[in-house]
């Protein structure tokens, strides 16, 4: 229990010194070095995504109880990795065209990305919010790296002093479980719980208004409604690519955080916790299908999708089993791939050398270039639900849940919801192959995003031949996290 | 049969037809794909018409059970498998969309000159799902292909419909998913009372009385919708109206009958207290149906929407025969859609010969046309008087069936639905006067030309298939006849053993 057991974070020691040798070569270097500190980052996931692929299936402890390595967590970490490197390899040509070349930005995600396996690792409040401020801090300055653009850096500016805010209420929240619990490991407030269960008292109140402020603040990180206001201007502020990486790899790890510290330390709390969960679900549920429906601006567009998204998936933790998180982990994959193939036929709409940003700009794009509208509206169908496209699979199994723990009521209006939500992805579809084209986008694309584009479309058309194998491993996740 | 998966066979071919087509367009001359295109989805679905035929040689009459079957786990541990058979009810369904959908390629022919590619590949892929939608035999499979049917349709209608197609497109995706996905929670919950979602298993379940209301209802949203049932029809007369013609006809050929269909898989057996239970409801929305659809019907300008409406009418038989829960009425109800299934195909095909010629679909803009064009004259005839209920005629049977039925439970429905018949012959031979009948006066049909080889062509197998259902029924009833008799009886069953309804169960009190 005390011991070190420092090969259990062995994924995260090698990406940390990866970090700091390659901002080292990059200072060296200078900005001329960036794609070659860009790739060798892309690398250093690569080779962290084999470690802990290669390490999958184990269950230990390490730095004295602060860490934990189990099944849940090195599923999430494979998928933010994945998340990560994806993201900055859609970047490249972007920060070169856009003047966003600097050595610091692949760094800082690689710090970002270490900072979201601790969080998925944590397991004590102590590391918890280290972890979380080293991915917020990078994110902070991601989001506002162009620093000369105006509505980058007010992107910045809003995510860092609502991200401060959020983290406030966290450690408000934290000191308030210690303060009652006597203690911030989640073994020890497990045993806690468990213990007031057992002898048929009511939690501690002061406990309650802790797990409640806790929950506020990680809403915010997974911009859940009603913490969600700060997303679509971020998201709309933030330089493409990077709107593309907060999109995947951070909502991955704020969704692994909200799971753990709501099932480990607080399992035996359901009662209390999970109307707050039932609640910030349906409503993520309804925000995101109803204000999406105004939006012009396709980055726009995407954050309130994608707080819908979240909202489907907090249906699966509001049930509060195993088959929920289970779940919540086939949704959170299939997401992943569904972003960021929207985001990387995002990347691709350039007219004449100018990112354009407009839905409308799609109008038509069935006949300029027949490939990527087919993409985008096989991902706009898989966002919608519609089988037997994949996004119809995570939703099959986080109502499965929520009908087996009774959740009428949330289920049916998260499908009504999704009926809603399917109008604005039904109008881009609709914009490509109904619509006259306009002005085509710049070709070509490039190769990796043919790769990226071509990679996602065939997981989200195919996933269902996988469904089994997809099956079993996530059910081993999720039974890893319900074990101890 | 051997262990050749013939049902797989025939729901995957027109998929592979779809991604050859895929592979080989990529030509640079927009002419050579479309006549590429074309041929190979003309062969692709010819093909799997006859390899389909298999079913009809290969099935045995004699048996109620599931034939056909394959069965492989896809979510063991779910219980959830790949598992498809036909029985009586499902089969002629089966034949239905392999038919109609080479007619439908035929029927494009020349009237689709923009993304022919694409078109065909849609339509092989909407062949594709509703088959696979007719075979599965296991709940989720079931659902993944029937929902998966909307995005081809949407495509379909929304590319190359009319005027107001997008709203019509998006009105379509919209009311028909609105509906399913409360089907789905049903499905989702009847897996945790069964423990499987595998169709044949659930059919012998049993579910508690005081679930099936729910269950029912959900369900009951889907199917409604789909076949469509008043006051949900309404996104019918929009899709039909702006779809392109062969969309037209699988929707109305083959799409409505998933809502039948799904009443007979799902609601009447699997819950047959609340079937019971709200029959009268059912029956109250089929005779407004009939009478009310009918009456709009006769109001209509447009001939598209005309038949639209008249489809809704032929429905609420289709509802009323289900739901009469006996041998004659739901033996009747799959015969009038098999028999809908062919003939408002085929008005649909008979409204798009002369909407190729004239481009316009309003009823005022002909007349005459006996004059120049006999035979179309002729072959409109025969499906006018189908769609009537003419004896020797497919429709006749149907209906006269459906009507047995019905006064068996309840003279006032019979009684209502029949005036429907005389309001469905009055809209069509109005109609049919309007369009034929007459002196041509408008300048542009004086040089009309008649029907060629290949729109006889399409309604060659159509005329015969009328006509053979109509004069010799038996070789039709034979097939559903065991699977209907087992239905019923359990049906009954069923009902003997339940403690009474139902009431309760939507509103429990304890």
């Amino acid at each position: 229990m005390s011991e070190l057991n420092l090969t259990a974070a062995l994924p995260e020691i090698f990406l940390a010194v990866a970090g700091m040798l390659l901002l080292m070569l990059g200072v060296f270097r200078g900005n001329g070095g960036t794609r070659l500190v860009l790739w060798l980052t892309v690398g250093s996931f690569a080779v962290a995504f084999l470690m802990v692929a290669g390490m999958m299936g184990r269950n230990e402890l390490a730095m004295g109880g602060l860490f934990v390595a189990d099944a849940f967590g090195d599923f999430m970490k494979l998928l933010a990795l994945l998340g990560s490197a994806t993201a900055l390899i859609m970047s490249i040509r972007f920060i070169e065209r856009e003047d966003m070349a600097r050595f610091e930005y692949p760094v800082l995600i690689l710090f970002a990305t270490l900072g979201m396996m601790l969080m998925i690792s944590a397991n004590d409040m102590l590391s918890l919010y280290v972890g979380l401020e080293l991915q917020s801090l990078s994110l902070y300055v991601v989001a506002a790296f162009r620093r000369d653009h105006l509505r980058s850096s007010e992107a910045g500016l809003k995510y860092f002093v609502l991200g401060a805010l959020s983290s406030g209420m966290l450690l408000y929240g934290m000191s308030m479980i210690y303060g009652f619990a006597g203690t911030t490991s989640f073994d020890g407030l497990a045993a806690l719980t468990a213990a007031k269960v057992a002898a048929g008292e009511a939690p501690a109140i002061g406990l309650i208004v802790g797990i409640v402020f806790l929950s506020a603040g990680l809403a915010f990180k997974i911009s859940a409604v009603p913490f969600h206001m700060w997303t679509p201007d971020v998201y709309e502020g933030a330089p493409t690519p990077v709107t593309a990486f907060f999109a995947t790899a951070p909502k991955i790890a704020a969704m692994a955080l909200i799971i753990r510290v709501m099932i480990e330390p607080f399992g035996d709390m359901l009662a209390q916790w999970q109307q707050i969960i039932w609640f910030i679900s349906l409503a993520s549920m309804v925000l995101g299908a109803l204000a999406a429906i105004y939006q012009t601006n396709i980055k726009r567009l995407m954050a309130y999708s994608s707080i819908g998204h979240i909202g489907y998936a907090l249906v699966g933790l509001a049930a509060g089993t195993e088959e929920g998180v289970q779940g919540i982990l086939i949704y959170l994959t299939i997401y992943i791939f569904m972003n960021l193939g929207t985001f990387a036929c995002i990347l691709c709409m350039r007219q004449k050398d100018v990112m354009v940003e407009n839905i409308e700009d799609l109008k038509g794009l069935s006949k300029t270039n027949p490939l990527m509208a087919f993409a985008l509206a096989a991902f706009m169908f898989s966002m919608a639900g519609i089988p037997p496209l994949a996004g119809f699979f995570g939703k099959l199994y986080v109502f499965l849940a929520a009908i087996e723990a009774g959740l009428y009521f949330l289920a049916v209006f998260g499908v009504l919801a999704s009926v809603v939500g399917a109008f604005y992805y039904l109008r881009i579809v609709k914009l490509m192959y109904f619509d006259e084209p306009a002005e085509s986008f710049d070709r070509p694309i490039g190769r990796e995003m043919s790769l990226i584009l071509t990679g996602t479309t065939v997981v989200i058309l195919l996933l269902f031949l996988v469904l089994g194998p997809l099956h079993d491993g996530t059910a081993l996740a999720a039974a890893s996290l319900f074990e101890g | 049969m051997t262990g050749w998966p013939l049902l797989s066979t025939i729901t995957f071919l027109p998929l592979a037809g779809a991604l050859i087509i895929l592979l080989i367009g990529r030509h640079d001359d927009e002419a050579v794909v479309a006549k590429n295109a074309r041929y190979m989805a003309l062969w692709t679905s010819f093909v799997t018409f006859i390899v389909s035929l298999f079913l009809w040689t290969g099935f045995d009459r004699s048996s109620a059970d599931f034939q056909f079957v394959e069965r492989v786990d896809w979510i063991p541990a779910f219980n959830i498998s790949y598992h498809m058979g036909v029985d009586g009810i499902s089969m002629m369904f089966v034949l239905l969309s392999t038919l109609l959908t080479p007619l439908c390629v035929l029927a494009s022919w020349n009237a689709i000159q923009n993304r022919v590619k694409e078109y065909m590949v849609a339509f092989l892929v909407l062949e594709t799902l509703m088959v696979g939608m007719f075979c599965a035999l296991d709940m989720v499979v079931f659902y993944i292909f029937f929902e998966g049917v909307l995005i081809p349709m949407f495509l379909i209608i929304g590319i190359w419909g009319g005027g107001r197609r997008v709203y019509a497109a998006f009105k379509f995706f919209l009311y028909t998913l609105l509906g399913s996905v409360l089907m789905l929670l049903a499905i989702l919950a009847m897996y945790f009372d069964a423990g499987t979602t595998d169709i044949p298993t659930l059919l012998a379940h049993g579910f508690p009385a005081s679930m099936q209301t729910w269950l029912w209802l959900a369900f009951f949203a889907s199917f409604a919708v789909k076949i469509p049932m008043w006051p949900v029809h309404t996104w019918l007369p929009d899709a039909h109206v702006e779809a392109p013609t062969a969309g037209s006809v699988i929707l109305a050929g083959v799409l409505l009958k998933m809502g039948g269909y799904g009443f007979l898989r799902f609601s009447l057996p699997m819950m047959p207290e609340a079937s019971d239970f709200f029959a009268p409801l059912v029956f109250s929305l089929s005779v407004i149906a009939v009478i009310y659809t009918s009456l709009v019907a006769l109001a209509q300008e447009d001939m598209k929407k005309l038949i639209a409406y008249s489809s809704v009418a032929h429905m609420g038989f289709v509802t009323i025969g289900i739901f009469a829960a006996n041998q004659q009425g739901i033996e009747g109800a799959i015969f009038q859609m098999l028999s809908h299934g062919v003939v408002s195909a085929a008005l649909f095909l008979c409204v798009g010969v002369v909407y190729d010629r004239l481009h316009t679909r309003l009823i005022a803009r002909y007349d005459g046309l006996v004059e120049r064009m006999p035979a179309y004259a002729l072959v409109f005839m025969v499906f006018m008087l189908a769609s009537v209920g003419l004896p020797g005629t497919s429709g006749f049977v149907g209906e006269f069936l459906v009507l047995v039925g019905a006064f068996q439970v309840n003279t006032w429905v019979a009684l209502l639905a029949a005036t429907g018949m005389v309001l469905g012959a009055a809209y069509m031979l109005y109609l049919y006067r309007r369009i034929i009948f007459g002196k041509i006066t408008k300048d542009d049909l004086k040089s009309i030309l008649d029907m060629d080889w290949r729109e006889k062509a399409v309604f060659a197998p159509l005329i015969v298939l009328v006509l053979w259902m109509g004069i010799y029924p038996a070789s039709f009833i034979d097939v559903m006849a065991p699977s209907v008799e087992r239905l019923v009886e359990n049906y009954q069953v069923a009902l003997a053993n339940s403690e009474g309804p139902l009431l309760a169960g939507l509103w429990p009190l304890r």
